[in-house]
């Protein structure tokens, strides 16, 4: 109504008005587009400074297997639980590079038991089924008794690998014998030609921990939990635990320093108590160590240091008594 | 020119009054049906205990870790050494020469047959996990002395079958039409199993050429069943087990086992089945003079196995030896090698004590004597291994066989009396074919003279 208004009171002729609503009107179209721009082009640019800055606080950097660095972003990562075959693949093929070996300084076990629990407790066993066992030991009437903890052997020529007709247990390239009780038929022929009875077996039901029973784990030959009924179980070396770079689960428990662990290849071993890294070759030799039963040619990978200068008295401990679980 | 054998009328009268003799027990009467009903009863029995088995684990066994092969083994032992009696009748022996083993080779392939099919369903009795049989195929290792048994075993019964089965061909055809009253199956049965036999000269000299390449064959699979089977025990550094004459010490001991078991079934047959006339005072005369040299060679090892290592006394074969001569062991270990190996080897010794009777008792000595010490093999050396036994429940620390695994291993025993009974009544026992033509040849030399 006012532009009307106006350009009659002005009394302008009718096309200089329509010409004059035009330029106006392109006006106004000019300045629209150019704010659209300025706004459009100011998005643009944040969104690129903003997608920018995502893309560097997304990435995350990851080692591979094959130990190369590699970025892989954030929303891609997936939390990784191995599944029984990669469980199985790698549990028999053993840690690379690696030969492990144990050495037991006799002189120093007063029967604490630890070890024997501790193994017990990870590996769901009953208090009278033994991955490691500490033996009384005499050798003849004249010479002192002692204690000796004893794991399996893991023989660099083992009796039980050669008897087995399934390859349920077998050596693996880091020296660990192990049993895979998925695959054990239950024969026993390895339980007969163990020398060191180090072998036992799921005469009945395994006992059940709950927290196993909660979490639904795979099973891992390298921890060989869940135990199953009707197979052979045995010392693993804490093959589980070494994966993740720690010390068995016995070495770690003993509140003595009677044992100690590492790698045959490094020349080192550990000591679970101390803590203390010595040179094993050394220790080999300056301590007198032997192997078990060494004439039967299985070439053990546990070591023991005789049992002279006992830092223990032996007291022959209050004698255990154990009751099969009627279940 | 007609190639056919017993066509004359005389070889007919022949095989007529034979196949009279030894078809008469080929029905199934009355005392069949009792005995096979009571033996199915008691298998019945028996197999509940081992589904309880099944179901709680082996623990309702005696056995445990450290005894962990029992009465089980010692049982598959038995069975595998019982059965090696067929390579000895049939193949030793027969093919030497001796016309005596004719009528009781079939019967030692019998046993041969029930033992070695039996001995297989043992072992399954003994593992763990019984559902994982399949891995032995699957996963089978050829370093492990338990792939060597399943595969000779196994060869070791179809060559058995094979050796009971050609020559009982000739009889089907013979018996086709002599079967009146039986079951119609079981006419069916004989009319298959004949494959059209026609008697004809060819066909006896093929088969003759098919045994003859068998019965060698059998040698060799024979001897390695059982040296396989004890290398199950001397494979491993155990002592007591860790011996370099196990093979032979079981070879012989499997002949004086299954010769025992032979004479006592063939006692049977000879007095159930009424053939006094086939299996004869002079057969059992002749088997007896085999049980004396098959156990004087089996004491000749025995002295071996434990006279040397206990004039050594090593640490372990001291304490091993110390069980069984006057240990825990001690009183089964006497029994077993007097009552059940020299008493009987002396009394056989004397003619009057090689007929029927006598012989049946003594074989049931031997037969007995032959089962414990297949215990006694297994289980003492396990019981002192070369580390102390601590820290365990005290039952584990002896063992004692339970009523199931009782149950189970006389379950064993029935399945091989099972097949034994079907196999002898449902076919001739004896072969018809070969005592007509023993007859013949007997007629010839007569002529001859």
């Amino acid at each position: 109504m006012s532009k009307e208004k106006q350009g009659e009171e002005n009394g302008r002729p009718d096309l200089e008005k329509a010409v004059d609503n035009s330029r106006r009107d392109f006006l106004r179209k000019v300045t629209l587009a150019g704010a659209v721009t300025v706004t459009g082009g100011a998005a643009i640019y944040s969104g690129h400074r903003f997608e920018k800055a995502k893309h560097n606080e997304g990435m995350v950097r990851v080692l591979t297997e094959d130990n190369r660095l590699v970025e892989i972003p954030v929303e891609q990562m997936r939390d990784f639980k191995p599944d029984l075959k990669m469980l199985q693949t790698r549990g028999r093929e053993g840690i690379a590079g690696r030969r492990w070996v144990m050495v037991i300084d006799l002189s120093k076990c007063r029967n604490a038991r630890k070890c024997v629990e501790a193994c017990q407790s990870a590996h769901q066993l009953r208090p009278y089924e033994y991955h490691i066992n500490t033996l009384v030991m005499q050798e003849s009437v004249n010479t002192p008794a002692f204690y000796m903890p004893k794991p399996c052997q893991h023989c660099d020529n083992p009796p039980c690998v050669s008897v087995c007709p399934v390859d349920a247990t077998f050596k693996r390239q880091d020296g660990i014998v192990l049993i895979d009780n998925e695959r054990c038929i239950g024969c026993r022929f390895c339980i007969a030609a163990c020398p060191y009875s180090a072998r036992i077996f799921h005469w009945q039901e395994p006992i059940q921990v709950e927290s196993a029973s909660e979490t639904e784990d795979e099973y891992d030959v390298e921890l060989n939990v869940p135990q199953k009924k009707g197979t052979i179980t045995k010392c693993l070396f804490s093959a589980d635990r070494l994966r993740d770079g720690m010390l068995p689960y016995c070495v770690s428990a003993c509140p003595n320093g009677v044992f100690y662990f590492g790698d045959e290849n490094e020349d080192a071993v550990t000591n679970g108590t101390t803590k203390e890294t010595v040179r094993l070759s050394e220790l080999l030799e300056t301590s007198g160590a032997y192997r078990l039963l060494p004439e039967l040619g299985t070439k053990p990978r546990v070591y023991y240091l005789p049992p002279r200068n006992r830092i223990f008295e032996f007291e022959e401990g209050e004698k255990r008594e154990y009751k099969e679980d009627k279940a | 020119m007609d190639e056919t054998r017993f066509n004359t009328p005389g070889e007919q009268r022949k095989i007529d009054s034979i196949a009279a003799d030894i078809l008469r027990n080929v029905r199934i009467n009355r005392n069949f049906i009792l005995w096979m009903g009571f033996l199915s009863a008691v298998l019945v029995l028996c197999l509940a205990a081992y589904v309880i088995q099944l179901r709680k684990g082996l623990g309702v066994t005696g056995m445990r870790d450290f005894t962990s092969w029992g009465m089980y083994i010692a049982n598959f032992v038995f069975f595998v050494a019982t059965s090696l009696v067929g390579m000895l009748i049939s193949s030793v022996l027969g093919l030497i020469g001796y016309k005596w083993v004719k009528p009781i080779s079939r019967i030692a392939e019998i046993i041969a047959i029930a033992f070695a099919a039996v001995a297989g369903l043992v072992i399954i009795s003994d593992m763990g996990r019984p559902d994982r049989l399949p891995y032995v195929f699957m996963f089978g290792r050829v370093q492990s002395p338990i792939l060597w048994d399943v595969t000779v075993v196994t060869t070791y019964f179809v060559l058995s079958l094979l050796l009971w089965f050609f020559p009982l061909v000739p009889d089907l055809a013979i018996s086709k039409s002599r079967l009146d009253g039986r079951p119609a199956f079981l006419v069916k049965a004989y009319d298959i199993l004949s494959f059209r036999w026609e008697h004809h000269e060819v066909q006896y000299r093929i088969m003759k050429q098919a045994i003859r390449i068998l019965l060698i064959l059998i040698i060799p699979t024979a001897f390695a069943i059982h040296t396989v089977t004890s290398w199950l025990f001397a494979v491993t550094p155990r002592t007591g087990w860790d011996s370099t004459i196990f093979g032979p010490y079981f070879i012989s001991g499997a002949f004086v086992s299954g010769t025992a078991a032979l004479i006592i079934a063939i006692y049977f047959f000879r007095v159930n089945y009424k053939l006094q006339k086939y299996i004869t005072d002079d057969t059992f005369d002749k088997i007896g003079r085999v049980l004396v040299l098959v156990s004087i060679v089996y004491f000749y090892f025995n002295l071996n196995e434990f006279l040397v290592p206990a004039y050594k006394l090593k640490t372990g074969d001291a304490i091993h030896l110390r069980e069984l001569f006057s240990g825990h062991y001690a009183p089964l270990f006497w029994t077993i090698q007097l009552g059940g190996l020299i008493i009987p080897v002396i009394l056989l010794l004397f003619k009057r004590m090689r007929r029927p009777l006598p012989m049946l008792v003594i074989s049931l000595f031997v037969l007995c004597g032959a089962w414990l010490k297949r215990y006694i093999i297994v289980v003492p050396p396990q019981a002192h291994p070369n580390l102390p036994i601590q820290g365990v429940p005290v039952e584990w620390i002896i063992y004692r066989p339970t009523l199931i695994e009782t149950a189970v291993t006389v379950a064993s025993i029935i399945l091989v009396l099972i097949i034994i009974t079907i196999l002898s009544k449902l076919f001739p026992v004896i072969p018809i074919w070969e005592m007509a033509e023993e007859g013949n040849e007997n007629d010839k030399t007569l002529d001859k003279q």
